[in-house]
């Protein structure tokens, strides 16, 4: 292959200039760069792959006619959310997110790069307006990474190994922490009561001790519930000397306090409401807040982006402070780790919250709430069918039981995609003392129209 | 910020006068080596180099050093210059206002005025003291500063034992403006006593003399904590709560000289002596500051449920054993065997000596012995292989 | 050289926070408003939660126009040098052109209206083609599963480390098998991870020719050991050629070994992990295969095993009967949920559509072309005054990057290669990459060319290289007080990293600045 290739994405493999990139290096075969590899462990051969599709054009039929077997949200009539959710997304933040200099920076320190960091900054500064914190920093790989990481910051802190956690927070978050988290400390389910989903307080003051580094709780829950102790849980954890830490949807934040306000240490959360296209589950990203108290700052594992001041009167400028919290300096000190993870979606963010503002945040929250209940109650009238199941308010979503119809979810589902529905997250096996039930997402995207179609198709197929 | 107006400089600089550079320098230093003496340590060293055509280095060497430092700080720091050949000239040309501290004979200058000079400049509260000279002027820094004051030594003298001084000039430079831009922090180094009239003879004979504290870059800090500024206590800790952690029952422990080793005794609750060896065994200290006999007389008693040697890097080249550490001789090492040293040193350390550690026990069969690849604690849970050359 | 680099000024909007750009009253995006008849049917919910967890003032969040949310982060995005934009050669990065027909490809319903948890039937086209590229990293490989689901590189590698464990926890070694060996100049990630993972970290430091000998290995191995986890080539871009041994080594001593792929855009179709006797792998897909950085992210770790360590892997397993794809769930004995969902999917199929464009001899030409660049431009840095190839005693050839030194020019101009890395903006390229943790090399800087740039613009980055060493023997100043022409002037760096100066929010720079 020294006669050379002709790629347009690979200028210097044509023949000409390949040949006088090996003049200059001196070679007569491109062989010769690997002398340093053992021939007993070179390929002989190529590698077995397909034929290379030569033109754009061919590339991108190739390519579209296998995606064109997806449907997609927009084909079909979602209700499903459960950690990712269908949510509105302004054509701006598309646009932002598609530029290329942001798209395709990386690397390049505030000097070089000092839009993105500005554009950084803001999405920690916005995010920590919502949350009521201080620190915020630049974003993980997703809800369940935050809270890991989180939960253990607060174990450092305290010089404690316990952690309690709701029997109905995510049972997916729930695995990645007992994962992450197993050489280090224990984590124990804290009951939920049957009839609210709210977490039973006698069994947290039962089980809360002084080897308790963090209490984690979810706002709202990942049944949709939403925790209205959640003030007396802080109450109760800060009593016991271990930290509060709140894991939160954001989009919730205009209806919902800030847990910063109620006593929450730690608040972590998912990005992906705010401006990201769900992608079938690549918009997820995470974030870390905290006050501003040293101790607790040196435990965060990302990059937290300060701002300072520039040499030019009135300008300011950005950086990375305190490397040496990071894995990148500690290496095999790491009490965590951090890489390349969802900057994008941190910038979409700060786009939305300032496309949204204020009072948009509020009338989003409002009418998901509205729309949330409005479509439980359309479903509860169904026969056989109970929503909510659980007597609490809830945001965005709420469990759905389908015992007294005699059938599965499963079945629902089935019969629902049928009439191009997605039916609400199957969660039976999940939660089996839940029975036959089901997780429904009512967002803004849901109108009337659509959530009384959903009543009307789910009263046909559970009959 | 807010309100639309222009952002003011918010970031509030406590204001205070400018922090003082102390600066001295030893102007016979390095004379000898230029022209094939190892050392001027006496009058009639001194004499015979000059005879030989020598030339200080010390003092041009000084100058481009505070040139690299006024380039950058200017007049924000204030410059305290002994007198004369002793630092005010070089601070002079390098086109500093000094004030002069302390009073000499012009030209004839001692080892006695380098020592009162830098315990005058402590006692007037100077935040660092730059030094120019050799293993000899870092002694006498060290007799009269301690750890009071960091320092940072510009190399003048034939060949550095010490771990005190920058590779060069400018990098002495940087050191300065790293530690007063950056405000990087200190960690203790080593400050070695040479027998100048066997090193004359060919044979280096060096005995740890005492720790001074010097800036480091903090580019070469790895996994200190953050907050943990002065010599990097945190990860001195680590490695103390690595090695008591494996500590065996009813084993002799072979504590040598240096700050890594000394952290150890700390963690157990012991008193140590950071210059010489001392016995530990299940957590109590047997014997202080013991010499090679007192060790071999140990091992004879002893040695039956085990015997390891802790040492850690010692003076400027990345010596682990013969530096500092000659009463853990060839003999005691024979005996004690390689897989039963046990080698610390930080991250940081190791990065300073390119990972590569040195032997000198004065036996060519020991040292081959430990010459090829050892483990070094480097942190709590964590080793370092690194090559020992001979 | 065909552009003015001493021209180059980058924009300088001086842009404001937007926080302060706030106009009360003004809205960016309003949320579609509640139907009448629903707001009847259920009157004010979010009015009626209790005290304790309502809202009771509203977010300061900015109200700003919509027009100005969009120029704003525009000119934001212009001060900022992405790839697309001037030459980005940054060492450990594997910068390259992330073609924009896989824009075209993602951004659209079928990918970005995905919901994770679609029933397999309505996502034949994703699962086609996540089935398709694991047989295709299989095949660039020699690994015989692979999965997408960790978010990254450093996410990658620590699946692997979980992976290694879980693999001795289920032979009953799991107590045993306490140390876990790595380099130093493998990736950060490849000691923070095992760490992580609670094993204790060996490192092995380099020797003479710029690489752990197997020496270094012989002395880290015993029954403690439970695997390697490294990159090869290093860093350094030095190939360890001794790396067979070391494997058989580790193997011998019953551990596993993790392949580290973030500097494999050089070996592609060369050699392969599975050939090189390594039981895991991971490659980042944000790099070598060409999905773009993302500002930092959205990466994609594809994490690849060989069949002994095949029960363990974690993610969703893709199976195909021939007409249809399922996904059938997790393995039985598969390590914990690493990450949510099924990964960066949006990523995969760039990278498999890049894999398409290029097919067996457009991959190799990737690989070579790579390679041919870095060893071009070591001809023309070797020649600048003040610059060092470490490890000289090394005479075979370096890699797709190369770590070089500017110890010398540091000690002749007092400039250091961070210096001459911000006097690089001046000339419109992005900075180099110095080097990770450890800083063995001194003043180091590492250069990574990829096989996206022309002759032209190798030579132009080597003139500026040149330039700015000129500068730094003639007038070091301007070398010493850059950048000068970039988007902002000198950042007090200090202030950064002192907690009574930092702030990393709005609100927290306020307080500081009011307190």
């Amino acid at each position: 292959m020294s006669d050379g290739l002709v790629h347009p994405y690979i200028p210097n493999a044509a023949p000409a200039p390949r040949r006088r990139l090996m003049k200059e290096v001196g070679i007569r075969d491109l062989a010769a760069l690997y002398d340093s590899i053992p021939n007993d462990i070179k390929l002989k051969g190529p590698l077995k792959l397909p034929t290379r599709i030569e033109s754009e054009h061919e590339l991108r039929k190739h390519v579209e006619s296998i995606l064109a077997k997806n449907k997609s949200c927009q084909d079909l009539l979602n209700f499903r959310g459960a950690g990712c959710w269908q949510h509105f997304v302004p054509a701006v933040c598309d646009e932002i997110n598609g530029r290329g200099e942001f798209l395709t920076s990386y690397g390049g320190f505030p000097y070089s790069d000092h839009g993105k960091y500005q554009a950084l900054f803001e999405y920690q500064s916005l995010i920590g307006e919502l949350v009521g914190l201080e620190v915020v920093g630049t974003p993980t790989y997703d809800w369940g990474a935050a809270a890991d990481s989180a939960v253990l910051m607060a174990c450092r802190v305290t010089g404690r190994d316990h952690v309690l956690v709701p029997a109905t927070a995510s049972p997916e978050r729930l695995e990645q922490m007992r994962g992450f988290t197993k050489p280090v400390a224990t984590i124990e389910l804290v009951r939920c009561d049957p009839k609210t989903g709210l977490m039973d307080l006698a069994d947290l003051k039962a089980k809360v001790s002084e080897c308790t580094g963090a209490v984690y709780f979810e706002q709202p829950g990942y049944l949709g519930i939403i925790e209205t102790q959640a003030p007396e849980i802080a109450k109760i954890a800060k009593a016991a000397g271990a930290k509060t830490v709140v894991g939160v949807d954001p989009i919730s934040l205009g209806v919902l306090e800030s847990p910063g306000d109620y006593g929450a240490d730690l608040v972590v959360g998912e990005l992906q409401p705010l401006g990201v296209h769900m992608y079938g589950g690549g918009g997820v990203a995470g974030f870390i807040a905290s006050r501003d108290d040293e101790a607790m700052v040196a435990e965060h594992p990302s990059f937290l982006i300060s701002i300072s001041p520039a040499a030019d009167q009135g300008q300011f400028g950005f950086g990375v402070s305190t490397m040496e919290r990071t894995s990148y300096d500690k290496r095999h000190d790491s009490t965590d780790y951090y890489g390349t993870t969802q900057w994008l979606w941190g910038i979409t963010a700060a786009v939305y919250l300032s496309l949204i503002g204020p009072r948009g945040l509020a009338e989003l929250g409002e009418g998901i709430m509205q729309r949330s209940a409005y479509a439980a109650g359309r479903i509860n009238r169904i026969k056989g069918v109970t929503a909510p199941v659980h007597a609490s308010p809830f945001f965005k979503e709420f469990v759905v039981n389908f015992d007294r119809t005699g059938k599965t979810v499963a079945a629902v589902n089935r019969a629902l995609k049928r009439r191009g529905i997605l039916g609400g997250k199957d969660l039976s096996m999940e939660f089996p003392t839940l029975g036959q039930s089901a997780l429904y997402c009512i967002t803004e995207i849901h109108g009337k129209d659509e959530i009384d179609a959903l009543a009307a198709a789910l009263k046909e197929v559970s009959a | 910020m807010g309100d639309g107006a222009r952002a003011k400089t918010s970031f509030s600089r406590h204001d205070r006068s400018p922090p003082t550079l102390g600066l001295i320098v030893n102007p016979v230093a390095g004379l000898g080596g230029a022209v094939g003496l190892k050392g001027t340590d006496s009058v009639e060293m001194v004499a015979r180099a000059c005879a030989r055509g020598a030339k200080a280095q010390a003092s041009a060497r000084t100058v481009m050093t505070l040139q690299a430092v006024r380039a950058h700080l200017a007049d924000r720091i204030a410059v305290a210059a002994a007198p004369h050949e002793m630092g005010a000239e070089a601070a002079r040309a390098a086109g500093f206002n000094s004030r002069t501290t302390g009073r000499i004979r012009a030209g004839a200058s001692t080892p006695e005025d380098t020592k009162a000079i830098a315990a005058a400049m402590v006692e007037a509260g100077v935040s660092l003291i730059l030094f120019a000279g050799g293993d000899g002027t870092a002694r006498d820094i060290y007799d009269a500063v301690g750890t009071r004051v960091p320092v940072v030594g510009i190399p003048a003298g034939v060949k550095m034992h010490s771990a005190v001084y920058a590779t060069n000039p400018r990098s002495a430079a940087a050191l300065v403006i790293g530690f007063f831009e950056q405000r990087w922090p200190v960690r203790e180094v080593e400050v070695m006593d040479i027998d100048e009239a066997a090193f004359r003879c060919g044979a280096v004979s060096a005995k740890l003399y005492g720790y001074l504290e010097a800036p480091f870059a903090r580019h070469l800090i790895q996994g200190v904590k953050m907050g943990q500024a002065a010599g990097g206590g945190a990860a001195l800790d680590a490695i103390a709560a690595d090695v008591v952690e494996h500590m065996e029952p009813g084993c002799l422990y072979i504590l040598g000289p240096g700050t890594t080793v000394r952290a150890i005794s700390h963690r157990l609750g012991l008193a140590e002596t950071l210059l010489g060896v001392d016995l530990v065994k299940d957590g109590r200290l047997l014997a202080a500051d013991v010499t090679e006999a007192d060790i071999l007389d140990a091992l004879v008693a002893g040695g039956r449920e085990g015997v390891k040697i802790v040492v850690t890097p010692i003076g400027g080249q990345g010596h682990f054993l013969g530096r500092g550490n000659q009463q853990i001789s060839a003999a005691v090492v024979r005996q004690v065997g390689r897989d039963n040293i046990i080698l610390v040193a930080t991250p940081e350390k190791l990065t300073s000596l390119g990972a590569v550690l040195l032997v000198d026990t004065g036996d060519p069969v020991a040292d081959e012995i430990l010459s090829g690849y050892i483990r070094v604690v480097t942190g709590y849970a964590a080793e370092a292989i690194c090559r020992v050359a001979g | 050289m065909t552009r003015a680099v001493e021209l180059f000024h980058a924009a300088r909007w001086n842009e404001p926070l937007i926080m302060d750009m706030t106009s009360p009253g003004e809205r960016g995006v309003i949320p579609p408003a509640v139907d009448a008849a629903i707001a009847k049917a259920v009157g004010d919910v979010a009015g009626s939660l209790p005290a304790g967890v309502r809202r009771n003032s509203p977010p300061k969040l900015p109200e700003m126009s919509q027009p100005q949310v969009l120029r704003h982060y525009l000119r934001l995005s212009q001060m900022c040098m992405g790839a697309d934009v001037t030459s980005d050669m940054m060492g450990t990065c594997t910068i390259k052109y992330s073609p924009k027909v896989h824009e075209h490809l993602v951004r659209q319903p079928w990918v970005w209206d995905l919901h994770p948890l679609q029933d397999d039937d309505t996502i034949q086209g994703i699962l086609e083609i996540m089935y398709n590229f694991e047989r295709m990293m299989c095949a660039i490989s020699g690994m015989d599963a692979f999965t997408f689901e960790a978010g990254s590189g450093a996410q990658g590698i620590y699946a692997n480390a979980c992976l290694i464990r879980k693999y001795h926890e289920s032979r009953g070694e799991g107590d045993r098998r306490t140390e876990m060996l790595t380099t130093a100049f493998s990736h950060p990630a490849d000691a923070a991870a095992p760490a992580v993972a609670g094993y204790r970290v060996i490192t092995l430091m380099p020797g003479e020719r710029g690489y752990p000998e197997v020496g270094a290995v012989k002395a880290a191995i015993s029954e403690r050991t439970a695997g390697l986890m490294m990159t090869n080539p290093e860093d350094t871009g030095i190939y360890n050629r001794d790396i067979k041994e070391i494997v058989d080594l580790v193997h011998r001593a019953g551990g596993l070994c993790a392949y580290d792929q973030a500097n494999g855009n050089g070996m592609l179709g060369i050699v392969r992990a599975g050939d090189t006797g390594f039981d895991l792998c991971q490659f980042n897909l944000h790099k070598t295969f060409s999905a773009p950085h993302g500002a930092v992210g959205q990466g994609c770790a594809a994490v690849g095993v060989k069949k002994a360590v095949a029960a363990y892997l974690f993610g969703p397993v893709i199976e195909f009967d021939g007409k249809r794809y399922r996904i059938k769930g997790e393995r039985r004995e598969a390590i914990e949920r690493i990450r949510s969902f099924l990964g960066n999917i949006q990523t995969v199929v760039k990278a498999y559509a890049w894999v398409m464009s290029l097919g067996p001899e457009g991959m190799k030409a990737v690989a070579e072309t790579a390679v041919l660049n870095s060893n071009y431009m070591l001809e023309g840095i070797r020649k600048l005054r003040g610059v060092t190839i470490p490890w000289p005693k090394n005479k075979y050839r370096r890699m797709e990057q190369i770590r070089y030194s500017m110890e010398k020019l540091h000690a002749e101009t007092g400039i250091t290669a961070h210096d001459v890395m911000w006097r690089m903006i001046d000339y419109g390229v992005q900075h180099f990459m110095l080097s990770h943790h450890p800083m063995l090399v001194a003043e180091p800087f590492t250069i990574e060319p990829g096989e996206s740039y022309t002759v032209d613009e190798l030579d132009e980055y080597v003139e500026i290289l040149r330039r700015i060493i000129d500068e730094a023997y003639n007038d070091p100043d301007v070398v010493k007080t850059s950048p000068h022409r970039a988007s902002v002037t000198k950042i007090d760096e200090v202030a950064i990293d002192d907690p009574k100066c930092w702030a990393f929010t709005h609100r927290g720079f306020l307080r500081k600045s009011a307190g």
